[in-house]
């Protein structure tokens, strides 16, 4: 096959060697046909392809395929391993929560308790005081009462003296204290009824 | 300026055997090259085996996965068998595309005699495969069932047809992409040489400058592309004589 592009008088040199060797080629044509090379190629393709076929079969496939499978199964594992990790995580925190659940059940029935057993006590120190301050309350009555009866019984004595000079005084005679105090009692008992 | 003297074979080293030509050419030389880096670039990325990969690991490992991927969908847990045989192809048939993008590389997939015997073999593991799972209800793969009678009369014939064309495509759209792209790029090339070669019109060189500019970058796509089709279509083919397709 014979191209010439382009053809000046400048280039005219070039040109006869370009035509001398496109015409060597002219005559086998088109080298992909040129049968007598076949075998040859297709020889040392075998040998190559061939070659090359074990070498990825038996060494380089296994290798690199290994090494991916390797890292695959790693991440498998660490993914198995991490849902493992926050299973216990997730049960860790239901037990805390279960335990804090039940020692605030505990504390608040130990508060109850300690509550029952103060207000029992303060109760009974209170009655105790109670008690105490009503004795001491009744003693003072007691004592009032007495200091009271004892200022009537000198409030009478005073009335009946002071009733006897007014009527020796007046009229001019000695009474006779029995029937004095009996008026005085009577008078008394008037006042008070009215 | 033959745009296609670069697909020419040349002889590095004489060999012969069986009364076969099977010397060492261009074409032997850059399909070692690029298992060797394939095979260095996934050894060295993997020489640590790390849980927490580096930078070459990862990408070692997004090569692999990204192959994995394409055979999982495709075929599910019970082609993973044929894993090593695609990401072989892939990486392959990627490499020698990639390789062949350098100046003065020899594109080893640009030949359909190497196309053609990778689509041959993918061929051969899907008859093999075929034939060693279903036996002879392999043939039920051109006859889909749950058709009203009359449409196998058509169906089966495009069936039997697509299936004998499998070969070709799978082979001739990689050569011809790869040769094609190849040539363009070549054509582009000639075109800035000798316009710049051209006095007055040499400023005009800087057109296929650009063009050529586009190229590499349509090329460098394409490589990557035809790599993955060659790899995808092998895997669909594969898939279809899988028990998925193929009921019993």
């Amino acid at each position: 096959m014979m191209i010439v592009f382009f053809d000046t008088s400048q280039a005219a040199g070039h040109a006869t060697e370009t035509v001398v060797e496109a015409a060597e080629h002219t005559s086998s044509g088109m080298p992909q046909l040129d049968f007598s090379t076949f075998p040859s190629q297709i020889f040392w393709l075998a040998i190559a392809f061939g070659f090359l076929y074990l070498a990825l079969d038996r060494f380089l496939i296994p290798r690199i395929g290994g090494a991916i499978e390797e890292r695959k199964d790693r991440i498998a594992d660490d993914l198995d391993m991490a849902a493992r990790k926050k299973a216990e995580a997730d049960e860790a925190v239901i037990a805390y929560e279960k335990n804090l659940a039940e020692a605030r059940a505990k504390a608040s029935v130990i508060a109850a308790e300690n509550r029952a057993v103060l207000d029992a006590q303060l109760a009974e120190e209170s009655t105790a005081q109670e008690a105490e301050l009503d004795k001491a309350a009744a003693k003072a009555d007691a004592k009032i009462a007495k200091a009271r009866s004892e200022a009537m019984h000198h409030v009478e004595e005073i009335a009946l003296e002071v009733a006897g000079e007014l009527v020796a005084k007046l009229g001019n005679i000695t009474p006779d204290p029995k029937k004095l105090q009996n008026a005085l009692e009577l008078a008394r008992t008037q006042s008070e009824a009215s | 300026m033959d745009p296609l003297h670069q697909f020419n074979i040349e002889r590095y080293g004489e060999f012969h055997l069986f009364g076969m030509d099977l010397s060492f050419t261009n074409s032997s030389f850059f399909a070692l090259l690029a298992v060797a880096l394939v095979v260095a670039f996934l050894a060295f990325g993997s020489r640590k085996r790390a849980l927490v990969p580096g930078r070459m690991q990862s990408l070692a490992e997004l090569f692999y996965e990204f192959v994995a991927q394409m055979v999982r969908s495709t075929m599910g847990q019970e082609g993973f068998r044929f894993f090593p045989l695609i990401f072989s192809l892939f990486a392959f048939v990627l490499t020698t595309n990639l390789l062949g993008m350098f100046p003065y590389f020899f594109t080893v997939t640009s030949h359909i005699a190497v196309t053609g015997a990778l689509a041959l073999m993918v061929i051969s593991v899907v008859l093999i495969y075929g034939f060693s799972r279903h036996g002879l209800k392999f043939f039920k793969l051109f006859a889909p069932s749950g058709l009203p009678l009359p449409l196998y009369f058509v169906i089966v014939p495009i069936e039997i047809i697509s299936f004998l064309a499998r070969p070709f495509s799978l082979s001739i759209r990689l050569f011809a992409n790869m040769m094609a792209g190849h040539a363009l790029m070549k054509v582009f090339a000639s075109f800035i040489v000798m316009l710049g070669g051209a006095g007055a019109f040499s400023v005009l060189a800087i057109l296929p400058f650009l063009t050529n500019t586009a190229v590499v970058g349509l090329e460098f796509l394409i490589a990557f592309l035809q790599a993955y089709v060659f790899a995808l279509l092998s895997c669909i083919y594969l898939s279809d004589v899988s028990g998925e397709h193929i009921g019993h």
